[in-house]
């Protein structure tokens, strides 16, 4: 085989693996008779087992990423029991949580309490359905794509509510009040820093979005994603940090504080609505890490132009594992802070961030046909117009705070 | 198909409204205000205006709906007997009924609900286009979406200003950072 059909052979294979969803699809409508009724239902019911299955398998392998992660980050092995390296254990915790006994307390409210984990998994799968997975790979399509992901969100803080609120239990209910008072705050800079992606690429709809960025600069080495420019690096780190605290991680987890009110809203709550409740988390996790990927690192494509042939869905599923990972690592890192601490960054750094990014976003956009030299000044304005509010909020928010003194202790 | 949809949605959110009234517990009332909304975005969405289901969904179950809820909680609201109406009550709120009752009946009486087939035209794109839309607001609605910003910021200052005043009331309600002069 000489090096010029080796080529083509090598393109149609990766033509071949990107269009293979296509192609059962197509597939599986041929077998069925040509009502178009029929097709729509059946492509909308593909569109579903696929999103279940897609996620809910990474659901699973992330648990056994993040139990055996944390193990290896506090010097321990983690789960290694249960089949090759412990990969079967989300299994056997699955049938573990169904078999174990489902205990409500005789003072909650039964219905709110039934309702809280199926409502926290179903505002999870909503907004999972939005995210495009792959270049054909967008279950739902909406011109207003993005209002649709926080509209399906925010539903969620309704979900912890119920459950703290039903449960009637005190621990609960503060961790209601938590909960409800931490997602309205990190909402607004989550919701400022999407902005100036919206503003670059003039749409709301993740596959423009992903459109705007699937270019390659430096011949073909370095991608045009939105984390390669000033305000998309900073927007970033707002966007995830605010995305720590919406989906409640460590170092946000107050509203399941356990050194303070046991589990919080999760204290009621046993078996599989418990192992609900996990899952929607995940799933929260999941579609905002999702977003997160779409807004700044380009969605589905490949990091580097050669790089093309592999299929765009693994691409994005590699990202999506990344920035799952970036979670636990920082859970395995970062210590919990306190409530006050918490407000005070959200409403004291973030939202000020978030708004000085929309400031450069527009100066990034009124100097894009600067060329040359101009383009240094360009990056270097842009970079300055961050890191300077930046260092000054900083230096003003921790004035006064020194290393801790202990009284009676060295 | 559509029809059908219409009618249970409808069925949905009327019902999630009597809910919301006659329900005694506020919670339920404030759950079932956010089921309502859902209904009614529904019916949005069929109507192919995306934009505003979704602005529906995040502005009144993302904001209003949670406050709701915080405010509840914060007052302890349990339902429980409710004291008896006073007379205010009684006439102002049968003042309010009829109004609205003559309302209705005026608009089925004598209202159109053949609209013209220009209207018909324009309204689908006014709402669907995202453009179009925020084109609209920053030119046509200038003025009052500049009223509604102004207002909002003289609420905000307003909390401020409560906030402030309670702070001070309380100096030991303060929190303690670890580098604080004692």
């Amino acid at each position: 085989m000489n090096p010029f059909t080796a080529t083509i052979w090598f393109k149609s294979f990766a033509d071949w693996a990107e269009n293979l969803p296509v192609r059962i699809h197509d597939w599986i409508l041929g077998l069925l008779p040509a009502w178009p009724w029929l097709h729509w239902l059946t492509t909308a019911l593909l569109a579903i087992v696929l999103i279940l299955t897609f996620y809910g398998l990474f659901f699973a392998m992330i648990t056994v990423t993040e139990r055996k992660g944390l193990g290896r980050f506090q010097n321990r092995p983690g789960p290694n029991r249960t089949g090759p390296f412990g990969l079967i254990q989300p299994f056997a915790d699955a049938v573990k949580a169904i078999c174990k006994e489902d205990i409500v307390p005789a003072a909650a409210d039964k219905v709110l309490h039934f309702i809280a984990p199926c409502a926290t998994v179903f505002f999870g799968l909503l907004t999972l359905a939005i995210i495009p997975a792959g270049r054909h790979f967008t279950a739902l399509n909406l011109d207003a794509g993005l209002l649709y992901f926080f509209a399906a969100g925010a539903a969620s803080e309704l979900a912890i509510f119920m459950a703290g609120w039903s449960s009637h239990n005190k621990y609960s209910l503060l961790s209601a009040m938590r909960a409800l008072a931490q997602l309205i705050s990190f909402e607004l800079p989550l919701l400022l820093v999407t902005v100036p992606v919206v503003m670059v690429a003039g749409t709301l709809s993740l596959p423009g979005i992903i459109a705007q960025q699937g270019a390659w600069t430096l011949g073909g080495l370095v991608p045009a994603w939105n984390f390669f420019t000033p305000w998309g690096f900073f927007g970033f780190i707002v966007f995830f940090i605010a995305a720590l605290a919406e989906t409640n991680r460590c170092p946000f987890d107050l509203p399941e504080g356990e050194s303070e009110i046991i589990a919080g809203h999760l204290t009621e709550y046993s078996g599989f609505k418990y192992a609900l409740f996990f899952m929607g988390e995940y799933f929260g996790m999941l579609a905002l890490s999702g977003l997160g990927v779409t807004l700044f690192f380009g969605g589905w494509n490949a990091p580097c132009e050669f790089l093309q042939f592999i299929p765009s869905y693994c691409w994005f599923t590699i990202k999506l594992f990344m920035m799952m990972f970036m979670f636990i690592w920082i859970r395995a890192t970062l210590l919990r802070l306190r409530i006050d601490q918490l407000m005070r960054l959200a409403w004291k750094l973030l939202v000020p961030l978030a708004l000085i990014n929309l400031v450069v976003v527009a100066f990034w956009l009124r100097t894009g046909d600067w060329a040359g030299p101009l383009q240094l000044v360009r990056w270097a304005v842009a970079i300055l117009l961050e890191l300077v509010p930046f260092i000054l909020i900083g230096r003003h928010m921790s004035k006064g705070l020194g290393p801790r003194k202990y009284k009676y202790a060295q | 198909m559509p029809a059908i949809l219409f009618y249970i949605f409808s069925a949905l959110t009327l019902a999630a409204a009597i809910g919301l009234v006659a329900n005694r517990n506020a919670v339920a009332s404030a759950l079932s205000f956010f089921v309502c909304l859902c209904g009614i975005s529904v019916l949005f969405v069929m109507l192919d205006a995306h934009l505003l289901a979704f602005l529906l969904i995040l502005v009144y179950a993302g904001a209003v709906v949670a406050l709701f809820l915080f405010i509840i909680m914060l007052l302890d609201m349990h339902g429980g007997k409710r004291p008896p109406f006073k007379k205010m009550t009684i006439v102002a709120s049968s003042i309010a009924g009829a109004l609205l009752i003559f309302g209705a009946f005026s608009f089925f009486a004598r209202g159109q609900f053949s609209t013209d087939e220009l209207a018909l035209a324009q309204a689908p794109a006014f709402f669907t286009d995202l453009k179009i839309y925020g084109a609209k607001l920053f030119t046509t609605y200038m003025l009052p979406v500049q009223l509604v910003g102004f207002l909002l910021l003289v609420g905000m200052l307003g909390v401020i200003v409560i906030s402030k005043k309670h702070e001070e009331k309380e100096p030991g309600d303060r929190i303690q950072e670890p580098g604080d002069k004692p």
